[in-house]
C-alpha cells in the first residue's frame, strides 16, 4: 500500500468530487443512520456519502437477487411550472418533454448550444403544468443555472427543490413486495418510467418506478425530516426478504452491468449525443427551436457521413481491471478509450465500457487488448448491456 | 479492529511478522484491507526478486482502485501465497492470517516501523 493510497483510492466512480464553496461536505438527512450502520462515506461531489456498508459485492448481488435500499438525496432535484413549464423545458433539453403525460417520466439530456452534453436527465411530469427535473450531483447547480438562463421569456418558473428532497432508492426484485407493505398505491399499475403521488409507512412520497441498477425497483422522493421514518420503515418490511442498505460503490457496478451511462465518464461537454451512441434522445421533430438544435442538426450529418466511435462492452479473459482512461489496443494501435471498468459481480469477470473505432466495434472482433498499466490484456468486446434481467 | 501485537507495522499499511529465522512475513493490514474494499486482484513479486524497503513491488486491485504494493523491508522474496493468488478475497476475510502476501529474507529494514499501538494511532489519525 502507498502511503497515499487509502486517500486516494476512496471513491473512482469518476465525478470528480467538488467540493462547495464554503468547503464543507454536505450531509444527507440520513447521516446519523448511515455512520450507525457503520458505512464507509466518501465525498461525492461535495456530499458525504456512503461508499459501502460492508462487501460491495454482497450490497451488488442483493440487488440482483433481493432487494437494495439507497440513499440518493444528493441527486439534484428542480422543479418547472407554470403555463410554460413544458415549452420552457422544450426549448431548454433536447427531448420532447411538452409530449410527456402527466404521471409519466422520462430520460433526457441537456445541452450546450454547441451540442456538447452538459448533463443527462430525468423528467417527471407530476402535473399539466408542474415537472421535476432530475439531475446528477455533480451538475445539479451547472443544470439550475442553465433552466434559469433559458427560462427567460417564458411564462415558468424554476425553483431549486434540491433542499426540499430526500431521495430513498429501493431496487430489485422483492422491491415491489416489499413497497406493497407499506402503500395502498397502485403499484401495478405504476408502469417503468412513471411516478405518483402516494403515502409510503405513513409518508407522504412521490413514487416512481425508475432507477439505476438495471432492476425493477421505486425511487422515493420525500421530505428530508421523513427520510429516517422512511428508511427504517423499508429496513423492516424488506428483513424478511433481504432488503440490505447499499452504497454508491455498487450503484456503480450495478449500472455499468447495466450498461448505463454515467455523466464524467460515457458523457460529457466534449460529446454531443451522437457521439455517445444517444442521438435517439434528440427530438428534432418537435416544435420551435431548442438550445443546440443547429449544431445537434451537425451532428447528426456527421454521425451518418463519418461514424463516430462507439460505445461498446468489453468482458476480460483474464482479471486485471480497466479503469477509465485506459487506451484500447489491437497490435500496437490505440483503437479507443475505456470510460468505465469494475469487476463485475454477476459476470466473475472484470468489464468495461469503451468508446472505440466503428472498426473494430462488433462484437467479437479479434484482437482487442485493453493497456492495463502496460500490459496488454486481452478483451472480448460484447454487445451492451453486460446484463438484462429477466421479466 | 485489532492489529496483532506481535507484529510490526510500516506507515504503508503493511504488517511484518518477526524474523527470528531472518525470514518475515508480510501483507497488508486490516485497516487497509478494510479501506480498500473487496479485493479482486493481487500482483506479487516473484520468488527470488529483490525487494527495497519502501518501493514499489506489486499491485492490489480492489473494485474501485487500484493500490501499488510496498515492501516494508529489503531483502530477498522466499515465497509469495499463491492462495491469495487465486482467491484474493482472502486479503479482506483474513488479513493477517490467510492472506499474508509474501515473505521476504530480510537484509535491511527501516527503522521507522511502528508497533501495534503505534500503528493502531496511525491509521485512526
Amino acid at each position: 500500500m502507498g502511503r497515499n493510497d487509502l486517500a486516494r483510492h476512496a471513491l473512482c466512480l469518476g465525478r470528480r468530487p467538488t467540493v462547495s464553496s464554503t468547503g464543507e461536505l454536505r450531509h444527507t438527512a440520513l447521516d446519523a443512520l448511515h455512520r450507525a450502520l457503520g458505512a464507509t462515506m466518501t465525498d461525492f461531489a461535495g456530499w458525504d456519502m456512503p461508499l459501502r456498508y460492508g462487501s460491495e459485492r454482497d450490497e451488488h448481488n442483493a440487488v440482483r437477487t433481493k432487494a437494495g435500499l439507497f440513499d440518493l438525496s444528493h441527486m439534484g432535484e428542480i422543479t418547472v411550472t407554470g403555463p410554460g413549464a413544458a415549452a420552457l423545458l422544450d426549448h431548454a433539453l433536447v427531448g420532447n418533454i411538452g409530449g410527456v403525460k402527466p404521471g409519466r417520466a422520462r430520460y433526457t439530456m441537456i445541452c450546450q448550444a454547441d451540442g456538447g452534453i452538459l448533463d443527462d436527465l430525468i423528467v417527471y411530469r407530476l402535473a399539466e403544468q408542474e415537472y421535476m427535473v432530475v439531475a446528477n450531483a455533480s451538475n445539479a447547480q451547472v443544470v439550475l443555472d442553465a433552466l434559469v438562463e433559458r427560462s427567460v421569456g417564458f411564462d415558468a418558473e424554476v425553483r431549486d427543490d434540491r433542499d426540499a428532497y430526500a431521495l430513498l432508492a429501493v431496487q430489485g426484485p422483492e422491491s415491489p413486495g416489499i413497497l406493497k407493505s407499506l402503500t395502498d398505491a397502485d403499484l401495478d399499475g405504476l408502469k417503468y418510467y412513471a411516478g405518483l403521488p402516494g403515502t409510503v409507512a405513513g409518508v407522504p412520497a412521490l413514487i416512481a418506478r425508475t432507477g439505476y441498477t438495471g432492476e425493477d425497483g421505486f425511487e422515493l422522493f420525500v421530505k428530508p425530516e421523513h427520510a429516517v421514518e422512511l428508511w427504517q420503515a423499508l429496513t423492516k418490511a424488506g428483513e424478511a426478504a433481504g432488503l440490505v442498505p447499499c452504497g454508491l460503490s455498487c450503484r456503480d457496478t450495478l449500472r455499468l452491468e447495466a450498461g448505463m451511462p454515467l455523466y464524467g465518464h460515457e458523457l460529457s461537454t466534449s460529446l454531443t449525443p451522437f457521439d455517445a451512441g444517444l442521438g435517439r434522445v434528440v427530438k428534432f421533430e418537435k416544435e420551435g427551436d431548442f438550445v443546440g438544435r443547429e449544431a445537434l442538426t451537425e451532428a447528426a450529418a456527421r454521425a451518418e457521413q463519418n461514424p463516430p466511435r462507439v460505445l461498446v462492452g468489453l468482458v476480460a479473459e483474464g482479471r486485471r481491471v480497466p479503469r477509465a482512461g485506459y487506451p484500447v489496443v489491437t497490435g500496437g494501435e490505440v483503437i479507443g478509450e475505456i470510460t468505465s471498468g469494475a469487476p463485475s459481480p454477476t459476470l466473475g469477470k472484470p468489464i468495461a465500457m469503451a468508446y472505440v473505432d466503428p472498426a473494430h466495434a462488433a462484437p467479437g472482433t479479434p484482437g482487442v487488448a485493453v493497456d492495463i498499466r502496460g500490459s496488454h490484456e486481452p478483451y472480448e468486446v460484447v454487445a451492451l448491456p453486460f446484463y438484462k434481467r429477466q421479466k | 479492529m485489532s492489529n496483532p501485537n506481535e507484529l510490526r507495522y510500516s506507515k504503508e499499511h503493511e504488517w511484518l511478522s518477526g524474523a527470528q529465522d531472518g525470514v518475515s512475513t508480510i501483507g497488508i493490514t486490516e485497516h487497509a484491507a478494510n479501506a480498500l474494499g473487496d479485493v479482486v486482484f493481487v500482483q506479487l513479486p516473484e520468488v527470488g526478486d529483490a525487494v527495497s524497503a519502501g518501493e514499489t513491488c506489486g499491485e492490489l486491485e480492489s473494485t474501485k482502485s487500484v493500490s501499488d504494493l510496498y515492501s516494508p523491508v529489503s531483502g530477498e522474496v522466499t515465497e509469495v501465497n499463491e492462495d491469495v493468488v487465486n482467491d484474493p478475497s482472502l486479503v479482506n476475510s483474513a488479513p493477517f492470517e490467510g492472506g499474508w502476501l509474501f515473505k521476504v529474507r530480510v537484509t535491511d529494514e527501516p527503522g521507522d516501523l511502528l508497533s501495534a499501538d503505534e500503528y493502531t494511532a496511525f491509521s485512526a489519525g
